[in-house]
């Protein structure tokens, strides 16, 4: 697999999908330099630059799609191939606050379910569902490596743990 | 949650409480990169890898393989370059020692990180930190470039001909690119698929160069086996299972957390009963799983009274396996056939989808533990479970066909009341 990869070449053409490539300021753009500075390979960047263009535009569409596949000279199905194998890649819109509330063994015999049903009845949606203003978005996901301190969530990228429904009220009452 | 170390000094946990331990600062008031300036002064890379053999330091991501063998794999003619990968995909559930690691002492991990690619000659090495970690991904590259500006890390480090550079790289929720060869594909920027062995990493891995994948607690081990010396710190714990172990303690227990052991505690109903502060909610004590899910679950009885162990034999001659040392304790009001099923669950989530035991397989099982939860289980589909495992255990690809089969053969096997259970009242089903 390594060896093929070694013989993957860069496109002579940019590849299209009916959209125009994503742009990023020039602030984005040294940062992904920087990121494609550590591999001798271009294409081992691909995680770091997906987060990159998921922070920048909520979540990686076409055009984010079309921007990776031009940038790391590789093919639109190559960046698909990927996204769609990394449960953190987004390929759909999410909620401003996306709530990843762990359901492995630990959390769930110390109380996720009960955190689980008092996330959905307080948001009005269930596992898998955005609120319709697009600020919420809860999912049930596997072992976020909190079992110490579960029952927890991550909110975005931050952990909350030790959960109780007051503490979530607390931390959900108090998002700008 | 409780961090220390019991029954012996702490070693890995030495620095966790300090306030700012995360700093460089603190991190050399305290004993760090000591051990690179020994290594640097007076050890060729062959001494060192003859002291971690010494140490019988065993990798503490799960397999247990002797550090000191898989480094001196590496063929050291090979004109390629070579890899250091510090796997810190934690991902086994119940396991959160790796983080803690990083969090509160990054430049430990830094500085056997160090060693590891002096002793391998490795010039570019990389952290592949969990997707969700990103807060850790965050203080190791504060922590490398606070090594860099201090010339601990980069070009001509401390001023001696030795070369070296360190790189977080994130992955993005994939539990199986915690297996090493699935971890170098996701590395490469590929799905992560597990890759055939032979060749091993050793030979052929990262970009097919001689790659070493070690866990954070193993990389963290190396550079008290440097300072000490490998025959103190295997001393330290047994003869085949040199050093201390963490252990990260979640569940139904009264103080859970990661706590250092030496390996070889004695024994495991101790440590669970005193050490943790005993079942929580004044309960009893129904089941473990002592070395994170993929391992066999324990009943009470295979554990009081049993003086087992806490080390890779001890641990197998109590009927199960250290795996990655995550206790996960249950009481007596968990059903195990629910507690096995969540597992499941977990594993048809995780299968990467390569190869077809796997994929099929752990379909198959979530659902016919949901046809039993359901009410319409057959008497038979206990014994369906086990024939399945049998098809998918040492047929798939990689060891995630194993480690989702083996909880379900364990919980069968050690708790066929909680499954009867399931099964009773059940009419009309064959």
């Amino acid at each position: 697999m390594s060896q093929q990869l070694l013989q993957i070449k860069p496109l002579s053409q940019p590849v299209h999908l009916g959209v125009e490539p994503a742009t990023f300021s020039a602030e984005i753009e040294a940062e992904i330099d920087r990121h494609l500075a550590k591999y001798p390979v271009k294409r081992s960047a691909i995680l770091p630059l997906m987060f990159i263009v998921q922070r920048e535009r909520g979540y990686l569409d076409p055009a984010g799609v079309l921007y990776l596949a031009n940038r790391l000279g590789l093919r639109i199905t190559d960046i698909w191939e990927v996204a769609t194998f990394y449960s953190m890649i987004q390929t759909n819109p999410v909620g401003k606050y996306h709530i990843q509330i762990c359901k492995t063994l630990s959390c769930k015999i110390l109380g996720e379910p009960k955190i689980t049903e008092h996330v959905c009845n307080k948001l009005g949606i269930k596992p898998g569902e955005t609120t319709t203003d697009g600020r919420f978005t809860v999912s049930l996901v596997e072992c976020l490596g909190s079992c110490g301190t579960a029952p927890m969530f991550q909110l975005n990228f931050d952990y909350h743990e030790n959960l109780t429904p007051e503490k979530v009220d607390q931390i959900l009452d108090t998002l700008p | 949650m409780r961090i220390e170390a019991i029954g012996c000094e702490p070693l890995q946990l030495r620095r966790v409480h300090l306030e700012n331990s995360h700093t460089l600062d603190v991190y050399q008031r305290n004993g760090g990169y000591e051990a690179i300036k020994k290594m640097l002064d007076s050890m060729s890379p062959n001494d060192v890898i003859e002291e971690v053999k010494k140490s019988a330091l065993r990798g503490r991501g799960g397999a247990g393989f002797p550090t000191g063998l898989k480094w001196s794999f590496v063929p050291k003619d090979s004109p390629k370059p070579k890899y250091v990968v510090c796997n810190a995909d934690e991902s086994e559930p119940g396991t959160f020692k790796d983080r803690y690691l990083m969090e509160r002492d990054p430049h430990m991990l830094i500085e056997g990180m160090l060693i590891a690619a002096y002793a391998l000659g490795a010039k570019v090495n990389y952290i592949y930190t969990r997707g969700e970690y990103k807060y850790l991904i965050d203080i190791m590259d504060v922590a490398l470039a606070e090594a860099r500006a201090a010339g601990l890390l980069g070009e001509k480090i401390l001023g001696t001909d030795f070369s070296c550079e360190i790189h977080t790289h994130t992955g993005a929720g994939a539990y199986i690119c915690g297996e090493e060869t699935a971890l170098l594909s996701s590395l490469e920027g590929n799905r992560g698929h597990p890759r055939m062995k032979p060749p091993f990493p050793a030979v052929s891995g990262l970009y097919a160069c001689p790659t070493v994948v070690n866990n954070v607690e193993t990389l963290t081990a190396v550079p008290d086996i440097i300072k000490m010396g490998g025959a103190a710190y295997q001393k330290l714990g047994t003869e085949k299972s040199g050093g201390t172990k963490l252990w990260s303690v979640s569940g139904h227990v009264n103080s859970p957390g990661v706590y250092e052991l030496p390996m070889g505690y004695d024994d495991m109903e101790k440590f669970i009963m005193e050490d943790c502060g005993g079942i929580s909610n004044g309960r009893s004590l129904k089941a473990v799983i002592p070395g994170g899910s993929s391992v066999y679950i324990m009943r009470a009885s295979d554990i009081v009274g049993k003086d087992v162990r806490m080390d890779y034999e001890g641990l197998v001659a109590g009927g199960s396996s250290v795996g990655s040392g995550g206790f996960i304790v249950m009481d007596d009001t968990v059903d195990i056939f629910e507690s096995t099923k969540n597992l499941t669950e977990f594993y048809k989530h995780e299968s990467c989808g390569w190869c077809t035991p796997c994929r099929e397989g752990t379909d198959w099982l979530v659902k016919i533990f949901k046809r039993i939860e359901g009410g319409d289980g057959r008497v038979d589909d206990p014994q369906l479970l086990l024939d399945l495992c049998d098809n998918i255990e040492g047929k798939s690809f990689c060891p995630l066909g194993d480690a989702a089969s083996w909880p379900i053969q364990s919980a069968v096997k050690r708790f066929p009341e909680d499954f009867r259970k399931r099964l009773e009242g059940n009419n009309g089903n064959p």
